[in-house]
């Protein structure tokens, strides 16, 4: 409740109008609410008295700001903006829905990639095209999720499959459970993501058990009454060498950047079960696991999960040993790099490796601007630094001051000794 | 060595492929590929042999394409001392713009071969992908997608290793026979040979054909350039917008440990690994 404006227009009007005997009293009020002191007032003789003083606020690293524009008043509470942008999501809950589109995402990590929100972007289009007779949006989710922000993706409905056999490379089990869904709640449009993880196969698989020609590689959709189901779509055909336009099918599995991703609405994401649980298939591909890969090995462009040094890490060898342990490929900034530590192909950011890594862990590194944009495509950043004004630590989703070398030798402890345990367990 | 070496039967679909830039036929990447791998599991499992399958029109431009593979195979035979089946490849003769798929499905479930290599796309016509898993689905026989490498093929079972993004790879244990397909992941192919691309055969067998009608309905132009996505800022004033153009790239809600000991702060970083699971266990 406290966050909540609320205004008094006769003190805002009492306030305007300095003739009022009230005026100075409210001004003082009004001004204690913005930020301490007034900081205008008339003065006696009617001339308006200013204390330079009591204006602005405080800013977040101790430095008095000024801001003239009006838009900030007061010290704000750090991630207020952000609450207030989520706050004016339009809800939208569709109870009675006219159709299903069924939309499976990729998931890398457990959470949806900026594919998988394009995708649901292009679903919400299908759907929400006859605003009288709205569709809705069904989410297929199989094992884990991490993601919370489901309903701000556009999502409806959500089917969500936790069993075990759902795991790992599971074409046939997954789509068995496809296939009951679509016996259960027929959907009128399937929509997959056309990336090599996952919705590139499953999506062909489906389409092939379904019977229906899908559409590969879609990267638009318009209106047309003519086509079967109302719309046509664009896509690439022939290595990319082609753009071929026919009637969207009900399977379309969909590139990247498609449409885009919802942001002004906020939807309800309500669980769905099946009446009828899909059957339990006996797979003939068998998931082995993953395979240790040298990471060392791995190029820096597509590297999962990095460890780089910058002019702080002083301890090479522990650095080394550290992303040995860790399983981490090495990445490294300029300077490191230039004082000869790091080979040149390992350096991250402008003149360097655009890394794409899911978690990257700098050490030691302040982030100049150029290596900020090397890395700005990075889901998790960690740092670990000296300094805590740096511009890395902004950046960085963990940041932990201290001491680098100290602090991964304690890290590289923790894993030894959690890898020791579980083999001491089995 | 075990005495009785395990035999297994491949059949490697070829397609005519496209230059890139001049847009020549070619031999197709990916099958060329896919004829590496096959290729290399030769070598492997000696006494094995491999055969080359196409469905599609006979043409000057698609039959010089099609010897490309043939030029491949030089040589591979005699380690093996087996002289069928790399000296010709099978050509199901059918007019352009046909399905290749009914004629490709009928002829693999008479050949019965154990394994079937195809690369994921095409480079001409449609390239959908769609192939592999409509002969997988007639065949009812189970699919591979994304391959690296086969590792080895044992009383029937076969141990594969697929390639995922970020260099990453997955061991697979399939029932034979199966379809596997390969993509940018496995060996790179080997150069092909003049002499024995020439002098290997071609054996045509017209066959029934089925014109693709949808194919022809829809509206084919060269690719134009997707537009790049703009970046929409949905901001009221001016101040926003201005913050929005020139802001730095933030981490949002981005937590800062700070004063704390080594071992706090290595803790609160090895929980963030493991919830992301990057960590190998």
């Amino acid at each position: 409740m406290s966050e909540m404006c609320r205004r008094d227009p006769r003190r805002e009007w009492i306030a305007r109008n300095r003739l009022h005997p009230e005026h100075s009293s409210v001004l003082a009020t009004l001004g204690s609410i913005g930020g301490g002191a007034a900081s205008e007032w008339p003065g006696p003789n009617g001339v308006l008295r200013r204390n330079p003083h009591g204006m602005g606020f405080i800013g977040p690293n101790g430095i008095k700001r000024i801001d003239r524009s009006g838009a900030q008043q007061g010290g704000q509470v750090p991630g207020r903006g952000r609450q207030a942008a989520l706050a004016t999501r339009r809800r939208v809950e569709i109870p009675e829905p006219a159709f299903l589109v069924v939309v499976v995402p990729e998931r890398v990590g457990g959470r949806l990639s900026s594919h998988d929100k394009d995708l649901l972007g292009l679903a919400r289009r299908l759907a929400d095209a006859d605003p009288e007779r709205p569709g809705a949006v069904l989410a297929v989710v199989f094992g884990e999720h991490k993601e919370e922000r489901l309903g701000e993706a556009g999502i409806d409905r959500l089917l969500h499959l936790r069993d075990d056999a759902y795991n790992g490379f599971a074409p046939e089990p997954r789509l068995a459970a496809l296939t009951a869904v679509e016996r259960e709640l027929a959907p009128r449009h399937w929509l997959l993501p056309d990336s090599p993880l996952g919705g590139a196969d499953l999506g062909r698989r489906l389409a092939v058990r379904l019977g229906e020609r899908p559409a590969t590689g879609v990267w638009q959709i318009e209106a047309d009454v003519e086509a079967p189901l109302g719309w046509r779509c664009t896509t690439r055909g022939a290595a990319e060498s082609l753009d071929i336009r026919r009637p969207l099918p009900r399977v379309a599995l969909a590139l990247a950047e498609c449409a885009e991703p919802v942001d002004e609405t906020r939807h309800a994401a309500e669980p769905l079960a099946l009446a009828i649980e899909p059957p339990v298939t006996l797979s003939r591909i068998e998931d082995l696991g993953q395979v240790a890969v040298d990471p060392a090995g791995v190029a820096l462009a597509e590297a999962e999960f990095i460890l780089s040094a910058g002019n702080g890490v002083k301890d090479w060898e522990g650095f080394h040993h550290a992303a040995r342990v860790l399983g981490a490929t090495e990445g490294a900034s300029r300077v490191a790099v230039d004082d000869g530590y790091m080979a040149r192909d390992r350096q991250v950011g402008a003149s360097g490796t655009w890394v794409t890594a899911r978690v990257y862990l700098a050490v030691g590194i302040s982030g100049a601007i150029q290596h900020l944009q090397g890395i700005q495509s990075c889901d998790k950043v960690v740092a670990i630094n000296l300094d805590p004004g740096c511009d890395m630590i902004k950046r960085a989703d963990l940041a932990v001051i201290g001491e680098a070398a100290e602090i991964l030798a304690a890290l590289v402890a923790k894993v030894e000794q959690q890898r020791g345990g579980q083999r001491d367990a089995a | 060595m075990r005495p009785e070496q395990q035999v297994i039967e491949m059949v490697v679909l070829v397609s005519v492929g496209r230059h890139p830039i001049t847009g020549r036929a070619r031999r197709s990447d990916q099958d060329a590929r896919g004829l590496e791998l096959a290729l290399g599991l030769e070598q492997q499992l000696p006494g094995s042999w491999i055969s080359l399958l196409h469905a599609g029109p006979r043409s000057e431009a698609s039959e010089s394409a099609l010897r490309g593979y043939l030029g491949m195979a030089a040589g591979a035979g005699m380690a093996s001392g087996a002289d069928q089946g790399l000296q010709s490849l099978m050509l199901l003769e059918q007019p352009e713009g046909a399905d290749a798929i009914s004629a490709l499905a009928e002829h693999l479930a008479e050949a019965m071969p154990q394994l079937v290599i195809t690369g994921t796309r095409a480079e001409r016509g449609e390239g959908s992908g769609l192939l592999p898993y409509a002969l997988a689905e007639r065949l009812g026989w189970p699919l591979v997608n994304g391959l690296a490498a086969v590792e080895k093929v044992e009383n029937g079972m076969a141990t594969l290793l697929q390639a995922l993004p970020r260099g990453q790879r997955r061991r697979l244990q399939v029932r034979l026979p199966a379809i596997i397909s390969v993509d940018a992941a496995a060996p790179a192919a080997r150069q092909s040979a003049f002499g024995p691309a020439r002098r290997g055969k071609l054996e045509a067998t017209p066959v029934a054909a089925e014109l693709d009608q949808e194919l022809t309905e829809w509206q084919m132009t060269p690719a134009r350039k997707r537009p790049k996505r703009l970046k929409i800022i949905k901001a009221a004033s001016a101040r926003d917008r201005f913050k929005a153009a020139a802001a730095k790239a933030e981490g949002g809600s981005g937590q800062v440990l700070e004063g704390v000991s080594s071992e706090q702060g290595a803790d609160a970083i090895f929980t963030l690994l493991n919830e992301e699971g990057v960590l190998r266990r």
